[in-house]
């Protein structure tokens, strides 16, 4: 065994490559040319379909969400199908398969059905530039930060082609929706990620996760208000309740996604989740020091700790999803621009000074622990007083009835009845 | 000709089949992007003739009719009908009788508003858990009716002087559950929606009925309450001795969509405290009076008016002394409340239609009967 070994840990998940490069190699001494790399292919999409998709996407993202959920309102949610409905997933994908996938005659055809293959291969991208653990990347780029909000921008191209080409009014409803509250939410999301930026030093995801590591601290304590902006604008672009105004089911039916059946609406179903989860590992990577927790990554396996902050990242996402009723259109957009947009800049002020004052005191780490503590203040307030400022008067609005004794006419609001 | 980007009004149609039109009925919205400039109403898809068929039956036969006009409150639409008959033929109810009628409404209104809050947060966009949450506690005042009645959804159970039959002993300790269970959930469905930041942006200011407007469109139940005026036909034309039941009529701000669903919420509180009244001092004896089959009321016509949960529901009557109805009408507030609609959300976007026609409470078997 030990020529394909990484190094003595069991865990590696590199041994696995290395694996399957010995059993292609010798696959290469007896098979004709070229089989082999087919061969290759057909072993990498199983494995990656064994390793990525199958347990986190289908088990954890559709099972997981949809149980949890359940349990939220107060019902059983899925548990038929395998044992505790852990098969569910699979079912589910098994129906949609065999379903017909329907287009409309008046339709764009071609638009239509390449609408969810592009929807589909920028959540694949995405996942290139996140450490899963200790060089375990599959593309180390020094510029990943901005590769993964390069990237997790495209999809908005293929919902709004997915809504443009259905022919259908409230598909149309969505793909406006959804492009102008693109526009709207990128701008505070670069703003509050600039803040995590500056204060590491650096654009390269591996490199903020060895900051953390380094000074022991998880860009979440020092930059706070970043994380809430980001997951506010992440949750936004993601479609994710309670901002899901695109596809708002109790308004438009399903936004662009109306004229949808089939495995076509299954691809932009599952890869819904799949940038959920993206967007989740990247806040973990960013936000809570990636693979590393404390020292423990030593005795625990790196990608585990990762996927745990994930998947611990993406139950905020189902929480809300659970209890938040949806903003209008118009709200979100002035949510965007009068709420997180100037918040972003006020943040990435304080964070610039703070830079300063540390690299004058030669970036001392005990300094960070107060810039932490200073920071979770000042977001607190920061967050209060801009809302105070902006006509935010939560005792104005009277949240009980007034009761009356008797019938009679009008009774206009201050006076005694 | 480039470099002009032309735009112009569309129509769209929210309904007959979408979610949130609570039933075959539609909207057609013309709209300006996300404004709606027009809205015309479409109704008549669930019509099945009642008022016509109910000239063809008995007095006694009818009743199940009104059972599946308003199917969220049976029980209110049951005791109308029958007050109406009462009124007509001059037929005395007993205490015991008229005790049993008023829990019965009253449990409905309960239900009835559960379903109302939970829809109205669904259209809202709270993904299903408050309407989860209101029908947990809606099927426990249906497993009650399923105990008296024998139906959870069309009781049947008033009968021409009376109820049909008397409570059973489960009955007693069940409705006191309720009133343990009750509270608790109403305050959870405040923490949940009332105080929430984002349920109050969507529906304050949303929908606004001025008083004058509501009372010229006739409207009735917790959209006129909503409004703030203090009108509840329970106080202001007594039936079934509700007058000597000790509650209050609660009344909103402003007549918008969020003062509607506090309404509502406080109207279960109220709903809780007359159920208690009630059940504490329920008198004995007879549960009916005994009325012939084939009743002939004299000649003549009457009308009776009950508060059900959507608000002023009325049953007109006229004899000919037949033993069927020679005409039948229903006052439906469903129908009534929906004639604001149009003023409602013309103005506003198309998600605040779906919360003002979700405020409403609007059930469709009632509108067309």
């Amino acid at each position: 065994m030990t020529p394909f070994l990484v190094s003595d840990k069991w865990y590696d998940i590199r041994d696995l490559g290395n694996l399957s490069r010995a059993l292609l190699d010798a696959a290469d001494k007896i098979l004709p040319g070229g089989v082999v790399y087919v061969l290759a292919a057909l072993i990498g999409f199983v494995a990656s379909f064994l390793l990525f998709v199958l347990p986190s996407q289908l088990i954890i993202g559709v099972y997981g969400e949809r149980r949890i959920i359940g349990r939220m309102q107060s019902r059983l949610g899925p548990n038929r199908v395998g044992p505790f409905g852990l098969l569910q997933p699979i079912a589910d994908a098994i129906k949609l398969i065999q379903k017909e996938a329907l287009t409309p005659t008046q339709a764009d055809r071609v638009v239509m059905y390449i609408a969810p293959i592009i929807f589909v291969m920028p959540a694949v991208l995405l996942w290139a530039v996140i450490p899963f653990g200790e060089n375990m990347v599959i593309a180390d780029i020094p510029v990943s930060l901005m590769y993964f909000l390069a990237v997790s921008a495209l999809p908005v191209i293929a919902t709004f082609m997915a809504g443009w080409s259905s022919n259908n009014k409230y598909s149309l409803f969505g793909a406006m929706r959804i492009v102008s509250m693109a526009i709207s939410y990128e701008s505070p999301l670069v703003l509050a990620l600039l803040g995590a930026v500056v204060m590491s030093g650096t654009i390269s995801l591996s490199g903020m996760v060895a900051w953390a590591d380094q000074y022991t601290i998880w860009m979440v304590f020092v930059q706070p208000l970043a994380l809430v902006i980001y997951f506010i604008c992440v949750s936004a672009e993601l479609n994710r309740t309670p901002v899901d105004i695109a596809e708002a089911e109790s308004e438009i039916v399903a936004g662009y996604l109306t004229e949808y059946s089939g495995m076509k609406w299954g691809l932009f179903y599952g890869m819904d989740i799949g940038y959920a989860l993206a967007a989740s590992g990247f806040a973990a990577t960013v936000f809570l020091g990636g693979w590393t927790l404390f020292g423990l990554e030593k005795w625990v396996p790196g990608w585990m700790i990762f996927i745990g902050k994930t998947h611990l990242f993406y139950f905020l996402f189902i929480w809300t999803r659970g209890t938040l009723p949806r903003l209008r259109a118009d709200q979100l957009m002035a949510f965007a621009w009068k709420f997180l947009l100037p918040l972003g800049v006020f943040n990435l002020l304080i964070v610039s000074t703070e830079r300063m004052l540390w690299a004058e005191q030669d970036y001392a780490k005990g300094l960070i622990y107060v810039f932490a503590l200073v920071n979770i203040v000042l977001s607190v307030g920061l967050v209060y007083a801009w809302a105070r400022f902006n006509g935010y008067r939560p005792e104005r609005t009277p949240t009980r009835p007034r009761l009356v004794k008797q019938a009679g006419g009008y009774i206009p609001v201050g006076e005694r009845p | 000709m480039t470099g002009i980007i032309k735009s112009e009004p569309f129509v769209i149609n929210i309904g007959p089949q979408h979610p949130s039109t609570h039933g075959v009925f539609r909207i057609k919205a013309t709209v300006d992007g996300e404004k709606v400039i027009d809205a015309e109403m479409v109704m008549g898809y669930l019509h099945r003739s009642m008022e016509k068929l109910a000239e063809e039956r008995t007095y006694t036969q009818n009743i199940p009719f009104t059972d599946r006009t308003d199917y969220l409150s049976s029980m209110s639409n049951n005791l109308g009908y029958c007050l109406a008959v009462e009124k007509l033929a001059g037929i005395e109810v007993p205490p015991r009788g008229n005790a049993i009628r008023v829990i019965m409404a009253e449990l409905q209104r309960l239900a009835s508003h559960c379903m109302a809050v939970g829809a109205f947060a669904n259209d809202t966009g709270a993904w299903q858990t408050p309407v989860m949450w209101a029908f947990r506690e809606r099927e426990k005042i249906l497993d009650i009716f399923e105990v008296t009645s024998g139906a959870r959804l069309t009781c049947n159970y008033m009968r021409i002087g009376g109820v049909a039959f008397d409570l059973r002993p489960e009955f007693e300790p069940m409705v006191r559950r309720i009133l343990r269970d009750f509270p608790p959930f109403i305050d959870e469905m405040e923490g949940l929606l009332s105080e929430n930041e984002i349920f109050i942006a969507r529906t304050r200011g949303v929908g606004v009925l001025t008083p004058e407007m509501a009372i010229n469109s006739s409207l009735s139940g917790p959209m006129l309450r909503g409004s703030g005026i203090a009108w509840d036909i329970r106080k202001a034309d007594p039936y079934c001795g509700y007058e000597q039941y000790d509650f209050d009529i609660p009344i909103g701000y402003n007549g918008d969509s969020y003062d509607r669903f506090i309404v509502r919420l406080e109207e279960m509180r109220q709903s809780l405290k007359i159920i208690q009244q009630a059940l504490d001092g329920l008198p004995g004896g007879p549960f009916r009076t005994e009325v012939p089959l084939a009743l002939r009321p004299p000649k003549g016509e009457a009308y009776a008016r009950i508060e059900s949960p959507r608000g002023e529901l009325g049953y007109y009557l006229v004899s000919d002394e037949g033993p069927s109805p020679y005409r039948f009408h229903i006052r439906p507030p469903s129908f009534i409340n929906l004639s604001a609609l149009k003023e409602m959300t013309v103005g506003g976007t198309v998600a605040d239609a779906i919360v003002v026609l979700g405020s409403i409470d609007i059930v469709v078997g009632e509108i067309d009967r």
